[in-house]
């Protein structure tokens, strides 16, 4: 792909975590599949990023690229990643088993399969911990419990003696939590972490997230399709389609005013209090499989304002105000040439 | 937890039950036993008498708890084809069957797991390729086949090996050992490897299969992004998961080395529980049949209930009533 001028430039200095023109493919028989194409982005340091998109945009396999696990044959096949600009993408295994955990934290979908089964919640985050650290047993113990109550579970002194299956989806979650934090990551990448759980608690959970990943200083990749998730919890946020990232900005003006026909689908579907609406809109059609992925703009057969050129050329991300967004309807720098989308 | 193993003991009790039923039952529906023991020439009142000393007069009820109660003390009679009682010969043909059984299950395990592992681990590695390979030969082939090619190549092209008997043995009072003396080894290896080898070859591929679907499981590569060394992993947390399944096959298959032992004892001329039955069977020697059975089911009822008993050591799913139930 020709660089040019309206690319992602490289993130600025400083920032915790860049990702630039990442891309990860699967060769299969059938030739091979892109599942993220291209895509770029930094997270600051103490920043919470939330990334959203339907099933399958991509979003789950670039958390698990960045964490270096994905599974074979999937592979990244461009690109950088970069913590505090050192490059983690092409370190040897062991290397990268150091980071993980210690500076990259990670909170999986569904807690109820996250723990293992056979061992005591305490032997699993005493584990963790005496792994990364040269604490004694005791000492991670001690700091194990603490951890219990700081992600709110009672009585962690008896609790952390307790097996997986003795505590509720919510609880164990917690626990989850508390492994993801435990030696203190400065990045937490948060993989739909309330998906799998009842709806009551969900809000919980993230409160307690974001809470705690601002206690311990760390910075945090909201992975999630909870557009009202994003907008209470995110500093920023990057809507992804089909691999690649569609737009991306602070998260008041993406909600605001989404520039992105795909942005301002997704915005149509949240339910809001106050607005007189019969019904929630809804985009017509469904994602493109990896193996379809149409020419130009992948969301070209689904946008409502789309024209010929969204068919043949693929559009960059360019700065639009104070976020970047890939559509043709702008250009770079200017404001939107078509009328309002609301 | 206490309630768990009441009930199961009072279900072994059952089995044993019905199993001395049966046993009880070879005596009545396989012929008369004073004809083989008097022969053709006895005068009827040579077999009456016999009759009224073995109980056969008793009504039938009464005769089968008195083989209950003599069985329960471990008495079976005199056998028919040597006049001795039968718990003398079954006292020296056990030690040998179990010390076979005993060393080919060892075999089958130390060696079966760890090669489970490897090839789960290593999936795509040449080591693991000629594993499987050599592994469906020891699937496919019967066991008196193999015990006849370690005959050949060990015993009488390399002459390493003795190829028949059990020889070395120290007598500890209640047992006749062939453990203790590198002799007693050389003996027991073949027959005990011939034995092991369909178990090994099934364990293995059972640890395999395992080891692949968890690898695969959640837990697993939330472990690795916790940054665990691979060691804790592979064999803390993936290899315990995979060991309820082995630990059933295993005790299943305990039992089978048990039985297929029949066939590896002729083999090697192992002086074993399976030849004394077979001579048993040839001689249609009714007490030590019914021993054996009893025997046999005894065996299988104790390794059911060690079975269950690991699984509540190895899983605390399944001790969740006893320690208080799931809080919230």
């Amino acid at each position: 792909m020709a660089e040019n001028t309206t690319r992602e430039k490289p993130a600025r200095k400083g920032a915790l975590l860049e990702v630039e023109n990442l891309r990860v493919e699967f060769p299969t028989r059938r030739g091979t599949l892109t599942a993220v194409d291209d895509i770029s982005f930094h997270i600051d340091e103490g920043e919470v990023l939330g990334v959203v998109g339907e099933s399958g945009a991509g979003k789950s396999m670039t958390g698990t690229a960045i964490i270096g696990l994905l599974e074979p044959p999937g592979r990244i096949a461009g690109g950088e990643i970069r913590l505090d600009g050192r490059r983690i993408d092409n370190l040897p295994y062991e290397k990268l088993r150091r980071i993980r955990g210690r500076e990259i934290g990670m909170v999986f979908q569904d807690p109820l399969t996250s723990l293992n089964p056979l061992y005591t919640v305490g032997h699993q985050l005493i584990e963790t911990i005496q792994t990364h650290t040269d604490m004694s047993e005791s000492q991670a113990r001690r700091r194990a419990i603490d951890l219990l109550a700081e992600v709110g579970i009672p009585a962690p002194e008896r609790r952390i003696d307790q097996y997986p299956h003795q505590f509720s989806g919510g609880m164990r979650q917690r626990v989850v939590i508390a492994l993801a934090l435990c030696v203190n990551p400065r990045l937490v990448i948060a993989d739909e972490p309330t998906t799998a759980l009842d709806v009551s608690i969900q809000a919980q959970i993230i409160k307690l997230l974001k809470k705690l990943c601002s206690e311990h200083g760390a910075a945090v990749m909201l992975i999630t399709h909870d557009m009202g998730v994003i907008a209470e919890t995110a500093d920023r946020v990057a809507v992804m389609y089909s691999g690649r990232i569609a737009e991306v900005g602070p998260v008041r003006e993406v909600i605001r005013n989404a520039k992105h026909p795909y942005t301002h689908g997704l915005m149509g579907s949240i339910p809001m209090v106050g607005h007189d609406l019969d019904r929630l809109t809804q985009i017509e059609g469904s994602m493109p499989r990896l193996t379809e992925i149409p020419t130009g703009c992948p969301f070209n057969p689904r946008c409502p304002k789309v024209f010929e050129r969204c068919r043949h050329e693929r559009p960059e991300l360019i700065a639009v105000e104070d976020t970047r967004v890939a559509c043709w309807l702008y250009e770079e720098g200017e404001q939107r040439r078509t009328g309002s989308h609301g | 937890m206490f309630a768990f193993i009441v009930q199961r003991l009072f279900q072994a009790v059952l089995v044993m039950l019905v199993v001395g039923l049966i046993s009880f039952a070879l005596f009545r529906f396989t012929g008369d036993p004073v004809n083989n023991m008097l022969g053709q020439e006895a005068t009827i009142e040579q077999r009456q008498a016999l009759r009224e000393k073995l109980g056969l007069n008793d009504p039938v009820p009464m005769q089968f708890f008195k083989f209950l109660v003599n069985a329960s003390q471990g008495e079976f009679g005199l056998s028919y084809r040597v006049g001795k009682p039968v718990e003398e010969l079954i006292a020296t043909a056990l030690p040998a069957t179990l010390e076979l059984v005993f060393v080919s299950a060892l075999m089958a395990l130390l060696i079966g797991v760890p090669m489970g592992v490897y090839t789960g681990l290593k999936r795509h590695a040449p080591l693991s390729r000629m594993f499987l390979t050599v592994s469906l030969v020891g699937v496919s082939l019967p066991t008196f086949v193999i015990g006849i090619l370690m005959i050949l190549v060990f015993g009488v092209w390399l002459g390493w090996l003795p190829t028949f008997g059990r020889q070395g043995l120290v007598d500890l009072g209640f047992w006749e050992t062939g453990l203790l003396t590198l002799k007693g080894w050389s003996f027991l290896i073949m027959p005990a490897f011939t034995l092991a080898l369909f178990q090994l070859t099934l364990i293995m591929r059972l640890v395999r299969a395992e080891m692949l679907e968890v690898l695969r499981t959640d837990y697993i590569k939330f472990a690795k992004a916790r940054g665990l060394r691979n060691r804790a992993i592979n064999y803390g947390h993936a290899l315990k998961n995979t060991l309820v399944p082995v630990i059933t096959i295993m005790g299943l298959q305990v039992g089978s080395l048990l039985a297929f032992s029949i066939i590896t004892e002729t083999v090697f001329a192992w002086p074993g529980m399976g030849r004394l039955f077979l001579d048993s069977i040839r001689f249609v020697d009714i007490p030590i049949m019914s021993c054996y059975l009893m025997l046999m089911a005894f065996f299988f009822v104790i390794i059911n209930l060690s079975v269950d008993l690991l699984y509540y050591a190895v899983d605390p799913r399944l001790r969740a009533e006893t320690l208080g139930g799931a809080a919230h």
